[in-house]
C-alpha cells in the first residue's frame, strides 16, 4: 500500500474510495451486483454467522449471482443473530434476522433473485449522524 | 425484478405478536386474495419496529405509511382503502402527542427512532478489517483536521462538546486531556481502557470488533493534543476477536502511514501497542491497570496522583475508555455544537448500553442521554419477555444499583442515576421481572465483588465477605430485622473506607435494593418468605388434598422419604426433612403439589 502523506492525500483517497463504492453500485452490471454484509461480532459468530457467510458465498456462486459478501461489526440486534444486510442495486438495505441454512436459501431465491421480501426483516430502529443532523 | 408493487410489513416482534400480530397477517393475506391483489401485494412479517407501546404496527412500502394499534378487524379497511383505492386510513395513523396532528410517513416520524448512532456509527456498516472502508466514511479525517488546529483548540472543542468519560466515572474528557497536556515531561502516554469487566457488558468489545480504527484515530488525536507519542491499549485476553481486529487495524494504519512517523506530513509521530489483561475486574480501575501494564500486581493505589500527572512508568498518562475515544472523531468532524445539542444539561451526547435480561429485544443500543428507562425498556427493548411484569432494572454493574417502577420516567444521565442510588457505569443494563428476587440479585453482585476484590484493603476484603454472609443468612431465612440495620451499617462503612472505586461502590447493589425493595427484605426476615419464589430455603412444597388421589408416585421418587400418607388418601410432606429438590412436583400427574 502506498502511504498517505498529507491531508490532501487522505481527502483524495477518500474520494477515490467513494467513487469506487459508487462505481460498484452504479457500474455496468447494475442488474446483478448485490451487496451482502454479515454481522460478525462475537455474538454473531457464536450464533453461527461464519457458517452463514460461507454458505452465502457458496450458494450465491452456485446460482451465478454477482454479489459481494463482506463481514461487518455488530448491528446491535443480538436477539436476532445471525443477522445479514442485503442491498439490492437501487434499493435500500434490508436486514434479515435469525438467518440459518434454510433462510439463506430462501433469501437468495426469494429476495435476491426474485425480488420478493421474505419474513424476518428487521426494521432499522436508529438514526445515523447525518440523518439526525439534517432533521 | 419484483412483480410485487406493494409490501405490507407487519411487526411480529414478541410484543406485537402477543397483541394479535399473527392474526393481522392472516386477515391481511385473506383480504388481499379476496380483492385479487395476490400477485401485486406481499405481506411480510418483520422483527420489532421498536414502537411497541403503539403496537401492533403495520408499515406500507413503498410509501412508508405507518399504521399503529392495528387490530385484525382493521385488515379489510387497510386493504380496501389503502391498497385498492390508495387512500390512507386516517383513524389508524399515529397522532403526534404535541401537535395533535396525524403523521403518516414514518420517515417524518424521527421521534419514533429513539436511537442515534455516534459511537457505533461504523459498527455494522464497514468491514472492520479493511481500512479503506473506514477512510471512505471519513476515517482519519478528524486526525487530519486536528493537525490543522492547535492542540489547545482541539481540546477546547472537546471541552465545549461536554463529553464525559464513558468508562463509568463520567469525568469531563476535555479537562482530563488538558491536565495531561499541561504537565511537563519527556515522555507521555495515551492509554485506552478496554478491560470491560462488568458482568453482562459488551459495549467496548463491540466497538473494537466493529470499528477498531476509530479508537486508534482518537488515541492519535489525544497524542497530538497532550504531547504523547505512545499509545497503549489494555484489553482482556478473553476478547480474541477484538484483539485480532485491533492487530489488523494497527498493521494497516502503519502501512498507510497513519500511525508511525510524520503522520500526514504533520511532523507528529505516534504508534500504538496492545497490552493484555488477564480479566480481573479491578484491573479496569485506572491505577491498577497501569500497574498491571508495568508488570506489577494489578492493585490500585491512592489517587492523587492521578494518572494524568503520574501514570505509566511515572509519566503523565491519559486514560480513557473505548467508547469515550469512539466519540472523538464525531465531535471534531460534526462540531462540538452538534454533539452538545444531544443530551441533557450536564450529560451530552449518547450512551451505548448492552440491554439484557428479561426484555424481548436483547441487544446493543445507543441512545441520547436524557432518554427515559421506560423508553429504553419498552420502546426499544420491546417490553418484558413472556408478558411478565416489570420489576427492576440494574444499571452500573457491580458498582450500580437496582432501580424500580418509580424511576422509569427519569431522564437517564450521570447525575440522575447517581441521585437515584445507581450509576451510569460503563453501560450494562439488566432488566428484571416479577420472578426475580432482589435479595438474590444483591447476593449475585456481592459474590462477584468478593471474588474480584484484590484484597489490598480490609474494608473491601473482609467487609464484603461479611456482607455476603449476611445476605446469605437473609436468603436462608435465618436473619432478623436487627440484621437489616447491621447490613446497612456495614455497607456504609465499606463505602466510606475502601481504598479504590471497587470497594467504594460494591455495597451499592445491597443499599439500592434495600431502599427500593424494603418489603421484600422484610418478607425474608419477618415472614421467612421469598415473594419471588427464588430463595430455596424459604420455599415449601405442599400437597393440596383436593387433587391428590394418593397414587404414591411422589413417595417413591422422594430421595429423603419426606412424604407420607395412606394409599388412595391425600399425602403430606414433612417440611423438616424436605430438601426442596422438586422431584415430587415433576412426578405428580395431578398437579397436586405446589410451591408456597
Ligand atoms: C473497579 C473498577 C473497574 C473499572 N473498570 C473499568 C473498565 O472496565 N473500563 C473502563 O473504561 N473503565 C473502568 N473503570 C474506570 C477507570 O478507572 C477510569 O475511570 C476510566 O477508564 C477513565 O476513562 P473515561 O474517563 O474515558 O471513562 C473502572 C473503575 C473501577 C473502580
Ligand atoms: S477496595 Fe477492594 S479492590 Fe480496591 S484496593 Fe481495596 S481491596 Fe482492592
Amino acid at each position: 500500500m502506498t502511504k498517505v502523506k498529507s491531508l490532501a492525500d487522505l481527502k483524495k483517497m477518500k474520494e477515490d474510495l467513494q467513487s469506487k463504492v459508487n462505481l460498484r453500485e452504479k457500474g455496468d452490471n447494475v442488474e446483478r451486483m448485490v451487496q451482502v454484509k454479515v454481522s460478525m461480532a462475537t455474538c454473531g459468530i457464536a450464533a453461527g454467522a461464519k457458517e452463514v457467510m460461507n454458505q452465502l458465498i457458496t450458494e450465491l456462486d452456485n446460482r451465478s449471482v454477482d454479489a459481494v459478501v463482506t463481514q461487518t461489526g455488530c448491528m446491535g440486534y443480538c436477539h436476532a443473530e445471525p443477522t445479514i444486510e442485503v442491498t439490492l442495486p437501487n434499493n435500500d438495505p434490508v436486514v434479515f434476522g435469525h438467518v440459518d441454512d434454510k433462510k439463506v436459501v430462501e433469501i437468495i431465491e426469494q429476495y435476491i433473485i426474485a425480488g420478493k421480501l421474505v419474513d424476518g426483516v428487521i426494521p432499522v430502529n436508529y438514526e445515523t449522524v447525518k440523518e439526525h443532523k439534517n432533521k | 425484478m419484483a412483480n410485487y408493487k406493494n409490501h405490507v410489513l407487519v411487526c411480529s416482534g414478541t410484543g406485537c405478536r402477543a397483541s394479535q400480530g399473527e392474526e393481522i397477517v392472516l386477515n391481511l393475506e385473506a383480504e388481499i386474495e379476496k380483492n385479487g391483489l395476490g400477485e401485486e401485494v406481499q405481506v411480510v412479517r418483520t422483527g420489532c419496529f421498536g414502537f411497541c407501546e403503539k403496537g401492533p404496527v403495520v408499515k406500507m412500502i413503498p410509501d412508508n405509511t405507518f399504521y399503529v394499534q392495528v387490530t385484525p378487524e382493521d385488515a379489510s379497511d387497510l386493504v380496501s382503502e389503502h391498497l385498492v383505492k390508495g387512500r390512507q386510513v386516517e383513524r389508524l395513523l399515529f397522532t403526534d402527542p404535541e401537535t395533535k396532528e396525524k403523521v403518516a410517513d414514518s420517515k417524518k416520524m424521527g421521534f419514533y427512532k429513539k436511537q442515534i448512532r455516534l459511537a457505533l456509527r461504523n459498527c455494522g456498516f464497514i468491514n472492520p478489517e479493511n481500512i479503506h472502508e473506514y477512510i471512505a466514511r471519513d476515517g482519519y479525517a478528524a486526525l487530519g483536521k486536528a493537525f490543522t488546529m492547535k492542540p489547545e483548540e482541539v481540546i477546547q472543542e472537546i471541552i465545549d462538546s461536554g463529553l464525559r468519560g464513558r468508562g463509568g466515572g463520567g469525568f469531563p474528557t476535555g479537562l482530563k486531556w488538558d491536565i495531561t497536556r499541561k504537565v511537563q515531561a519527556e515522555q507521555k502516554y495515551v492509554v485506552c481502557n478496554a478491560d470491560e469487566g462488568d458482568p453482562g457488558a459488551f459495549m467496548d468489545r463491540s466497538i473494537l470488533e466493529g470499528d477498531p480504527h476509530s479508537v486508534l484515530e482518537s488515541m492519535a488525536i489525544n497524542g497530538y493534543c497532550t504531547g504523547a507519542t505512545k499509545g497503549l491499549i489494555y484489553i482482556r485476553a478473553e476478547y480474541p476477536l477484538a484483539i485480532n481486529r485491533l492487530k489488523i487495524a494497527i498493521e494497516q494504519a502503519r502501512e498507510l502511514g497513519l500511525l508511525g512517523t510524520d503522520i500526514l506530513g504533520s511532523g507528529f509521530d505516534f504508534d500504538v501497542e496492545i497490552r493484555y489483561g488477564a480479566g480481573a475486574f479491578v484491573c479496569g480501575e485506572e491505577t491498577s491497570l497501569i500497574h498491571s501494564m508495568e508488570g506489577h500486581r494489578g492493585e490500585p493505589t491512592v489517587k492523587p496522583p492521578f494518572p494524568s500527572e503520574s501514570g505509566y512508568k511515572g509519566m503523565p498518562t491519559n486514560v480513557n475508555n473505548v467508547e469515550t475515544y469512539a466519540n472523538i472523531p464525531v465531535i471534531l468532524l460534526e462540531g462540538a455544537k452538534y454533539f452538545a445539542s444531544i443530551g441533557t444539561e450536564k450529560s451530552k451526547g449518547t450512551k451505548v448500553f448492552a440491554l439484557a435480561g428479561k426484555v424481548n429485544n436483547v441487544g446493543l443500543i445507543e441512545v441520547p442521554m436524557g432518554i427515559t428507562l421506560r423508553e429504553v425498556i419498552f420502546d426499544i427493548g420491546g417490553g418484558i419477555k413472556d408478558g411478565k411484569k416489570f420489576k427492576s432494572v440494574q444499571t452500573g454493574g457491580p458498582s450500580g444499583g437496582c432501580l424500580t417502577e418509580k424511576h422509569l420516567d427519569i431522564p437517564i444521565d450521570y447525575d440522575n442515576l447517581l441521585a437515584s442510588g445507581s450509576m451510569m457505569g460503563s453501560g450494562g443494563m439488566i432488566v428484571m421481572d416479577e420472578d426475580d428476587c432482589m435479595v438474590s440479585v444483591a447476593k449475585f453482585y456481592l459474590d462477584f465483588t468478593v471474588e474480584e476484590s484484590c484484597g489490598k484493603c480490609a474494608p473491601c476484603r473482609i467487609g464484603n465477605k461479611r456482607l455476603y454472609e449476611m445476605l446469605d443468612k437473609i436468603s436462608e431465612g435465618k436473619a432478623t430485622e436487627a440484621d437489616l440495620g447491621r447490613l446497612r451499617n456495614l455497607a456504609n462503612v465499606i463505602k466510606d473506607t475502601s481504598l479504590c472505586g471497587l470497594g467504594q461502590t460494591s455495597p451499592n447493589p445491597v443499599l439500592s435494593t434495600m431502599d427500593n425493595f424494603r418489603d421484600e427484605y422484610l418478607a425474608h426476615v419477618k415472614d421467612k418468605k421469598c415473594p419471588a419464589g427464588q430463595c430455596k430455603s424459604l420455599l415449601q412444597y405442599v400437597i393440596d388434598a383436593e387433587p391428590c388421589i394418593g397414587c404414591t408416585a411422589c413417595v417413591r421418587v422422594c430421595p429423603v422419604d419426606a412424604i407420607s400418607g395412606e394409599k388412595k388418601q391425600p399425602h403430606t410432606i414433612n417440611q423438616e426433612t424436605c430438601i426442596k429438590c422438586g422431584a415430587c412436583m415433576d412426578k405428580c400427574k395431578f398437579k397436586a403439589i405446589s410451591i408456597q
